[in-house]
């Protein structure tokens, strides 16, 4: 039809500007609802989130020096950190597995910190020595309280091999 | 003592209760038989007529029906659970010993949940091998294979969010592990765990959470999935049987040695 691609009756060009118009308002209404469903998402993706959570401060007091031999590794369930004593000093690693988020035990007959999931080795400075672990176990920061105990801030991680002297 | 039985039925079909329910009437003709189909709030996302080896075991083994069965028992099962378990720290894990323990049946329909939960998972993956190897997910069904999958998908999470509702030591550890592995996403990984958890660890939120994706969404998705499943059955021509496929060797004329060069 020729006609068609020739320029366009009067009638049409108003029948084109209605048509435009009825677009404008489907846009609008669908942008209206995605603005809608945008706010929503976000609206219950925040609702999701608790604000006040109930769970143990990442401060854990360890206890006295002198509970902790030089040569003793010292595992804290209900926390999951290893407190540590060698002779040049102090130091806390967690003992949460790098791999998968399991808790590890030390073994003194291996003389190594193990995962019971997958079977992750460590040495008692966190190095990792077998197992799909991709990394060392975090060292965690060590203090001493003004009443002369341990403190383990479970939530800061500090460079290796700083140790703490008593 | 037929004859009056048939007699009875008689009468209850012409009462009007009965016939207030099933419309179509009665009658053995084709129409009837499928007016009893297509009334029918359950019945009318299946097809009104159905070849007979569509339904014989040898065409699909019945693996997609046996799913669906154990899918059926565990909710069942899973309902009557819910009246005994409380999901909060203190209380799920002496609840699910209870259940073994002190009530009445209780270890009965809690092995009955837990090894049909395990059939389930057994179940549709033997469905979805005989699907596949059958080329049954082929145009025009490839929709209602992706159905298949998310069905799949929400069945695994259906274990999986169970696995922690008995609140012990295996529970605590395969979440901790379960989710650590959700944390891996790129970007995104730590915030799913949050959300997923409710928390930054395993705790009560997350129990919770676990619960209510456990018994009311996970199973919702489930049912709107299902139905879409099998009203897509009907939609593609009904159940696959290779046979009553167009351009299968088996339909054409050719002779069987030809076919079995082609295969």
């Amino acid at each position: 039809m020729p006609t068609m691609n020739t320029t366009p009756h009067p009638e049409l060009a108003s029948h084109e500007v209605e048509l435009d118009r009825r677009k404008f308002f489907t846009q609008l209404g669908l942008g209206s609802l995605g603005v809608a469903a945008a706010g929503t998402l976000a609206f219950y993706y925040r609702y999701l989130s608790p604000n006040v959570l109930f769970e143990p401060s990442p401060i854990v007091n360890v206890g006295r020096t002198e509970n902790f031999p030089t040569g003793s590794v010292t595992l804290d369930v209900d926390s999951a950190i290893y407190l540590v004593h060698i002779a040049e000093g102090f130091f806390s690693l967690s003992a949460i597995c790098t791999h998968l988020g399991c808790m590890t035990a030390w073994k003194p007959e291996l003389n190594m910190i193990a995962c019971p999931c997958h079977g992750s080795r460590f040495n008692r400075e966190g190095k990792k020595l077998a197992g799909p672990a991709p990394k060392p176990l975090p060292w965690l920061k060590l203090w001493l309280s003004d009443d002369d105990e341990l403190m383990v801030d479970r939530s800061i991680t500090i460079p290796e091999l700083q140790f703490l002297r008593v | 003592m037929p004859n009056r039985l048939e007699t009875y039925f008689d009468r209850l079909e012409r009462t009007r209760v009965w016939k207030s329910i099933f419309r179509s009437g009665t009658g053995s003709s084709t129409l009837h038989n499928a007016l009893a189909i297509q009334q029918n709030l359950f019945l009318h996302l299946f097809p009104t007529k159905v070849r007979k080896r569509m339904v014989s075991l040898s065409a699909t083994w019945y693996l997609g029906t046996l799913t669906l069965g154990t899918f059926f028992i565990l909710v069942g099962t899973g309902v009557v659970l819910m009246l005994y378990y409380h999901p909060s720290v203190p209380q799920a894990y002496s609840d699910v010993k209870d259940l073994r323990f002190v009530v009445s049946s209780g270890l009965f329909l809690r092995n009955l949940h837990r090894w049909s939960a395990h059939a389930m998972v057994f179940l549709a993956f033997a469905h979805m091998f005989r699907v596949f190897y059958r080329g049954a997910y082929r145009a025009p069904r490839e929709f209602n294979w992706v159905v298949g999958v998310i069905l799949l998908l929400v069945t695994l999470l259906l274990s999986y969010t169970g696995y922690l509702l008995p609140w012990d030591q295996l529970a605590f550890w395969a979440i901790t592990v379960g989710t650590n592995i959700s944390s891996a996403v790129p970007l995104v990984g730590d915030k799913i765990r949050f959300l997923l958890l409710g928390g930054h660890q395993v705790n009560a939120n997350a129990l919770l959470r676990f619960y209510v994706l456990h018994t009311v969404i996970l199973p919702l998705s489930a049912v709107l999935f299902l139905a879409v499943h099998f009203w897509r059955i009907r939609k593609d021509g009904g159940l696959y049987v290779r046979q009553s496929e167009p351009g299968n060797v088996e339909n054409s004329a050719q002779p069987a040695s030809e076919e079995k060069k082609q295969s």
